[in-house]
């Protein structure tokens, strides 16, 4: 500022620009607004300055604010917690109250049921679309080596359909077909199989073993735990089901493995640690295992029938992502 | 009158053709009517005034020839004549219509008209096989889902949610008696559960000379279902502390060691979502597995 030619005149415009101000707070001038100067440089020192009277407010209100509070001691009013996405997420209808007795019902008598009753095991049929390349292959191979009882086949241009009766003559409780877009995997279809639902998920930023920091041994043959967390509404219980039912019910402890499904505002992390506890207070993971992202785009009732089947959901963008604070799972 | 030597003179090596296309080893022919696609003196239509051509459209197969009397109206100077379906009865149609001209065109055409019925062929058994469907993402959409995914994994703090819930579930008890020292972190919490429990006894009667864990028996009784686990597990390892301590009678510690071990046998796994022990107000699926020894156990600490 010191160096600029016109010194003089910003400073009458600083005081103009104060003379304005208080007469704001007394009548309605027209508001005199920093974007309307014409000079660029004039502009941003009226800018920077705005903004350095701002910051001195909120300064103020604050050092005011924390005097009181310290003034008042155990008397203060409980620090404000600040908002988040989360805090404000718009209340969702079909949120799971954990004690209704309808959703009980529900799950008791759902295509899951026989899973959680103990009567199948989980038997995973793990394939690609057609042609896949390096990458995808061998995300399937480790998907396999963390998925318990699970077996990859190369695809050979079948179509699904025909491959579904098959499946459930073998026995298999699950299809899932990873799709591939440029070498580089970028959908799941996961079928659950004896009619049960058929979810189509966006995969994204698949982590390799090899490209993990940090990451353990090769994950052994223990049956690992499984840890879903923020599954709250019906739409998000039904998918926690569906992974819950990737896994055999009896976790092998002594294994020390954890695949986590972790939903956060609709997008589902996928993990899996090793985990050590140090002490009482202290666990230790370590990743081990592939990492993706996925993000549910349908839900369809029965097997995989993309023509004709009866979607449960389906992800219609207009709607459902015009509102920043309103998600789906 | 249709000089064709004159033609191919100019057009095929010494001035301009506009349809000829040179590479490094050959050189070919973008006119459509040609029949091999190569630039020859033998296959050019511009040069040679007996000429004849296979072209299809739509499926259908056309004999197109030229007459060369009609040379000076292009529009009107070829003849076309439909091709049976029929592979065999086409071929015979060519060869009718071709009848008495050059052995090279009868033979190109003929070759020309196979390979068009293959690629027809395969056309057709495409189409009943799997289609791909190719979806167009769009730009503006991906770098935003791609952001709103940075940020959703910022807000996760996975590695956290993970160790709690972890560290929830060895307190829990799901672990059974594989790990040794959530004794004493249930030691303290006990006491503190006395202490808290004590105080408001103090406050309403007056009667203090209950042993803890009896109190906690009582607890029970009144608890609702939900809380049930953690009382049950607070009682399972007070009395294996007490055990250390030698204060309980050998029945007891007998019955007791019963009730620690089909808990265990109970929490290893995972029950039913809507099982008695869901805990409330939890904002996750916990998938728990109840086996048929607890109303055993129950009915024996009542």
């Amino acid at each position: 500022m010191k160096a600029w030619r016109g010194a003089v005149c910003s400073g009458d415009a600083v005081e103009e620009k104060k003379m304005v101000k208080s007469e704001l707070a007394v009548a309605f001038p027209p508001t005199f607004s920093v974007s309307e100067i014409k000079n660029k440089q004039r502009r941003h020192f009226m800018f920077m300055k705005l903004k350095q009277e701002k910051r001195k407010q909120k300064m103020q209100l604050r050092k005011k604010r924390r005097k009181e509070r310290e003034a008042l001691g155990d008397k203060a009013p409980p620090k404000e917690v600040p908002k988040t996405i989360e805090n404000q997420r718009v209340y969702d209808e079909t949120t799971v109250d954990p004690e209704d007795e309808e959703i009980a019902f529900d799950e008791g008598t759902d295509e899951f049921s026989a899973y959680f009753n103990g009567l199948t095991n989980p038997k995973v049929l793990i394939t690609t679309s057609d042609r896949p390349r390096g990458r995808t292959v061998r995300f399937c191979e480790q998907l396999a080596t963390v998925i318990p009882n699970a077996h990859v086949y190369y695809r050979r241009g079948l179509a699904l359909k025909r491959i579904i009766p098959q499946c459930v003559a073998r026995n298999f409780t699950y299809l899932m077909v990873i799709n591939e877009d440029r070498q580089v995997p970028n959908g799941m279809v996961l079928c659950h199989l004896p009619n049960g639902p058929t979810a189509h998920f966006k995969v994204s930023s698949v982590r390799l073993r090899k490209e993990m920091k940090r990451r353990g041994k090769n994950p052994t043959e223990h049956y690992p735990e499984v840890i879903l967390n923020n599954f709250t509404t019906r739409l998000g219980h039904t998918i926690g089901r569906l992974f819950a039912a990737l896994f055999p019910q009896e976790p092998h402890f002594v294994g020390r493995q954890v695949a986590t499904f972790h939903n956060q505002r609709d997008f589902i992390f996928f993990r899996f640690h090793r985990y050590i506890f140090k002490n009482e207070k202290k666990v230790g993971i370590q990743e081990l295992g592939p990492r993706f992202t996925l993000k549910l785009r349908s839900l369809q009732k029965g097997t995989f029938d993309s023509k004709y089947g009866e979607y449960e959901w389906v992800m219609k963008r207009h709607e459902m992502e015009a509102c920043r604070r309103k998600f789906q799972l | 009158m249709q000089h064709d030597d004159v033609i191919w003179d100019i057009i095929g090596n010494t001035q301009f053709c506009s349809f000829k296309v040179k590479t490094k080893s050959q050189n070919f022919c973008r006119n459509e009517y040609n029949i091999t696609g190569l630039c020859n003196r033998s296959s050019c239509p511009l040069a040679n005034s007996q000429y004849a051509t296979i072209r299809e459209e739509k499926g259908q197969c056309f004999l197109y020839m030229k007459v060369i009397e009609r040379a000076a109206f292009p529009a009107r100077m070829w003849e076309k004549v439909k091709l049976s379906k029929n592979y065999e009865k086409a071929l015979e149609q060519i060869d009718e219509n071709l009848i008495y001209w050059p052995r090279f065109i009868r033979h190109k055409c003929k070759q020309r008209f196979t390979k068009i019925t293959q690629y027809l062929i395969r056309m057709r058994k495409l189409v009943l096989k799997r289609q791909r469907k190719l979806v167009p993402l769009s730009r503006k959409v991906e770098t935003r889902e791609r952001r709103k995914e940075e940020k959703a994994l910022i807000a996760a703090q996975l590695d956290n949610a993970i160790e709690k819930e972890l560290l929830e579930r060895l307190k829990q008890g799901t672990y059974g008696d594989i790990y040794n020292f959530p004794v004493h972190a249930f030691d303290r919490a006990l006491e503190q559960q006395d202490q808290e429990s004590e105080s408001e006894e103090e406050e309403e009667e007056e009667d203090d000379d209950e042993d803890v864990g009896q109190r906690e028996f009582v607890a029970e009784e009144e608890v609702e279902e939900s809380d049930l686990s953690d009382f049950e597990d607070m009682n399972k390892l007070r009395t294996s502390s007490d055990e250390e301590e030698q204060d309980e009678s050998s029945e007891e510690e007998d019955e007791e060691e019963m009730e620690v071990q089909t808990k265990a046998s109970r929490s290893k796994g995972k029950s039913p979502a809507n099982g008695s022990a869901a805990r409330k107000k939890r904002a996750y699926v916990e998938i728990e597995y109840e086996q048929e020894t607890e109303p055993a156990s129950k009915s024996r600490a009542t």
